[in-house]
């Protein structure tokens, strides 16, 4: 496989993000499936933050730790990843800040001579990179023209002086792909939701849900929709259940903390049978943890939230592709079975950038609910053999639209009668099994690698990408649910079939995919852990599934 | 739906001499009221929280949504954004939005939010058999407080006032007319409408003898002056034995919230339109 890897380096404050998002935008041009990871510590300026830019003939969904090109806006940048580099690692570095060998690019000169703002001292090197890569300047003033909206023409002065500078030391060979367009988990989310018939997201910021909460934030009169940022997150969920109360599709976002906080209004939802999409993205924790790094520790969490037992919807999708598909599925579930839907993602996931292939991903489109035909007085808890009542909204004509946290009769008031009690539990838990044989009819298990190997690497989420990459080379099989409630246990047990020896991979501490899967009879013969906070490299990921299977 | 039943057959469990009857007897003639000059009660919500004064929702004919302790606000902001056209009304308790949900009843005062906001101050916890709340008066012997509180109580007018509530009234769940007139204004009012009951526990704190002789209307006072409605507000802290002023304490129009973060419609043609140009700005 013919790949590129650039590594952007500089401090907090330097834009190290938008940097890499030309380079990477440099590859799509050039005809590369690209992944873009950002890493970054939690604070505004002066730390040290870099994006790892990965370009491959093939979908790519995780970063190598060498990489061929190395961009450093700072000194520290070639200090801190001495071990990105290869000896054949080209370096393009600001000369007026940094000493190295490679390709200094004078930054400071080219802006004077430009008489340029300071601010586009980063497009000098990406020029810089440009030329050292041998990408066409074709290709960098139409990527400069596409995504630098203000002062393009200034922006692609400055880069061409540094390009015309440097020589080419590294060519990056050009690939007859088209370019493709390139979005964050986050804003595949954003997207899928939207398609799915969003009409209001709610999020009180934190990393890595806040990017989801910009986005649509930025968006909202482009889609027509409602972008609410309340109090605190139990005024987010229960904002969101009054909203889908009254008849509008509605979303929230968070991540492990907010969560603890969404966990009253989740078994409102629950008991309610109020409809609603929940992201919840996953950081380092326990507690505040690491706020800017990655984990999957909230799996066994997400599962049991929330007091009493109702259906949910749990749905880990592991690229920008799986998101936006899978997004728009949980709208649709959530409003068909009302209950709590959850896109379980992670900041892999949320803030990593991806190559989406639309072919690759099958429309969805807004699917109505069941409605009131009006015919009977509304009952909003109406006992049916599916468990699913008929959904009528405040403000239609002659309907008494009763919703309650307490047990409730069928016409939603308050009742402590045990019979009606039981009764209507059974009636709520029904759902399960339409909800199971619903998730049936779609692709609940995704299979990658020899596919029917003996040996099986198990995953799930963000780590379907490395593991994919790592299975390929030692010809082994990956099996990676999609969707972990309802238990996809018939895909899962077909998937697993002649698998001998089963490895799963997570990047938590304690193997929460696996105790679940064991629940269900699965037996996990390893356990591969990864919780430093950092995503899983195909590097270390090989070394440890040799060292298992050795 | 016309000439509905506004009461529900469902058992009414509020102990006699309640101060919560007179609250719904209040709301249902008022209903019956805005039925009679044609506004369909299709169109109203109440909201509850959990506690004594909650179960109203299971008392009244109409839309209910029978939230969370303390979390009537939002679940009412929520409603009110999906669905401007609504009169959504909440009844919350003191326990409710004053102790569990303080948060969101600053807010939606911060927000200008066009909800009826009920306090059923009785100024303890009735449903969890008696104990303090955040406006009981210094030294209450609550079960949680058998030695007495030794925090005062806090002023929520006064509060509301500092948060920018747009309509703070105050009413007595014994002086029945003025009750119905301020509820009335309330839902009239534009933007965040802030009234607290004060309400008798009949069995865990029974204040009539204390607040019908200190109680008086408020008369020739200038509802639109923020400098007069808090000289007046804080006559009597809930805790002092001034007299205490019932009705209107302040009033101002300012845009609605909702009205503020509506968005306009749009189909799914325009949608997946918006769709594939945004797609293409990110290639």
């Amino acid at each position: 496989m013919h790949e590129v890897s650039v590594l952007v380096g500089g401090k907090a404050g330097d834009g190290i993000n938008s940097a890499g998002a030309m380079v990477a935008q440099l590859l799509n041009h050039r005809g590369y499936y690209t992944y873009l990871y950002f890493d970054y510590p939690s604070l505004i300026r002066g730390g040290h933050n870099f994006a790892v830019i990965r370009g491959a003939e093939k979908p790519v969904a995780c970063c190598k730790k060498s990489v061929d090109f190395i961009l450093a806006l700072n000194q520290e940048t070639l200090e801190q990843h001495k071990k990105a580099f290869r000896p054949d690692t080209a370096v393009i570095f600001n000369k007026d800040l940094v000493k190295g060998t490679g390709q200094g690019v004078p930054v400071h000169e080219i802006l004077t001579a430009e008489h340029a703002p300071e601010i586009m001292g980063n497009s000098a090197l990406i020029g810089g990179f440009a030329k050292t890569a041998g990408i066409g300047w074709e290709t960098v003033e139409a990527v400069f023209k596409a995504h630098i909206p203000k002062g393009t023409d200034l922006n692609l002065r400055v880069a061409r002086r540094a390009y015309d500078q440097l020589s080419t030391v590294q060519p990056v060979a050009r690939r007859e792909s088209p370019a493709l367009p390139l979005l964050t988990g986050n804003e595949a989310i954003g997207l899928g939701m939207i398609n799915g018939g969003l009409d209001v997201y709610l999020s009180y910021p934190m990393t890595p849900s806040s990017s989801l909460l910009h986005f649509l934030a930025e968006q909202k009169e482009k889609f027509g929709i409602m972008v609410v940022h309340p109090e605190n997150e139990i005024a987010v969920i229960l904002m969101g259940l009054g909203a889908a109360y009254a008849g509008k599709r509605a979303a929230v976002g968070t991540s492990g903390g907010g969560f603890c906080l969404m966990t009253e209004g989740l078994s409102l939802a629950g008991m309610a049978e109020l409809p609603i999409v929940l992201l919840v993205s996953q950081r380092t924790g326990p507690s505040t943890g690491l706020p800017t790094f990655t984990g999957q520790t909230d799996l066994q969490f997400v599962l049991h939230a929330g007091q009493g037992e109702y259906p949910r919807l749990i749905i880990a999708p592991g690229n920008a592709e799986e998101a936006l598909y899978w997004s728009a599925v949980a709208m649709n579930i959530a409003w068909k079975f009302q209950i709590p839907a959850f896109i379980l993602a992670d900041k892999t996931v949320s803030e990593g950038t991806y190559s989406v292939e639309l072919s690759r991903v099958p429309e969805v489109r807004r699917q109505e609910p069941g409605m009131w035909d009006g015919s009977q007085p509304y009952r909003r808890y109406a006992d049916t053999p599916s468990g699913i009542s008929p959904l009528a909204f405040p403000g239609m004509k002659d309907a008494v639209v009763k919703v309650d946290s307490y047990a409730h009769d069928e016409a939603g008031i308050t009742t402590e009668d045990a019979d009606l009690v039981e009764r209507m539990t059974k009636k709520r838990l029904r759902k399960w099994e339409g909800l199971k044989a619903e998730m049936n009819q779609y692709p609940q298990v995704r299979l990658y690698g020899k596919q029917d190997a003996p040996v099986a690497l198990f995953c799930w989420g963000s780590t379907q990408g490395v593991c994919t990459e790592t299975a390929d080379q030692l010809g082994l099989r990956v099996v990676c649910p999609v969707i972990l409630s309802p238990f996809p246990a018939e895909q899962l047990k077909k998937a697993l079939a002649g698998v001998e020896h089963l490895i799963a991979v997570e990047e938590n501490a304690t193997g929460q995919l696996a105790t679940l899967a064991r629940l269900h009879g699965i037996e996990i013969h390893d356990k591969i852990l990864w919780f430093d906070g950092r995503p899983f490299m195909p590097e270390d990921l090989l070394e440890k599934v040799a060292a298992v299977l050795s | 739906m016309t000439g509905r039943q506004l009461i529900t057959d469902t058992q009414n469990t509020w102990c006699p001499g309640c101060g919560n009857f007179s609250i719904e007897h209040t709301l249902k003639n008022i209903l019956s009221a805005m039925e009679q000059d044609g506004k369909s009660l299709d169109d109203v919500v109440l909201v509850t929280g959990i506690g004594c004064h909650a179960k109203i929702a299971d008392y009244l004919n109409i839309n209910t949504f029978y939230a969370l302790h303390g979390r009537t606000i939002p679940a009412a902001t929520g409603i009110k954004l999906a669905n401007p056209g609504l009169t959504v009304i909440c009844c919350s308790g003191d326990g409710d939005s004053y102790a569990e949900g303080l948060d969101h009843l600053i807010f939606a005062a911060k927000r200008n939010v066009d909800i009826t906001v009920i306090i059923h101050n009785n100024r303890v916890y009735g449903l969890t058999t008696g104990q303090y709340t955040p406006t009981s008066p210094l030294g209450f012997r609550g079960k949680s407080t058998p030695l007495g509180t030794v925090e005062y109580p806090f002023n929520p007018l006064e509060l509301m006032l500092a948060c920018g509530a747009t309509y703070i009234a105050r009413g007595y769940t014994k002086k029945m007319d003025l009750l119905r007139s301020l509820v009335l204004d309330g839902i009239a009012h534009k933007g965040f409408a802030f009234i607290d009951v004060l309400q008798i526990c009949a069995t865990f704190f029974p204040l009539a003898d204390y607040y019908t002789p200190r109680v008086y209307e408020l008369k020739d006072h200038d509802r639109t002056s923020f400098d007069a409605a808090c000289t007046k507000v804080r006559e009597w802290d809930y805790n002092n034995d001034s007299p205490i002023a019932l009705g209107t304490f302040y009033e101002k129009n300012l845009p609605a919230f909702d009205t503020r973060m509506a968005v306009r419609a749009m189909n799914e043609h325009d949608r997946s339109h918006a769709m594939q140009e945004l797609l293409l700005s990110r290639t």
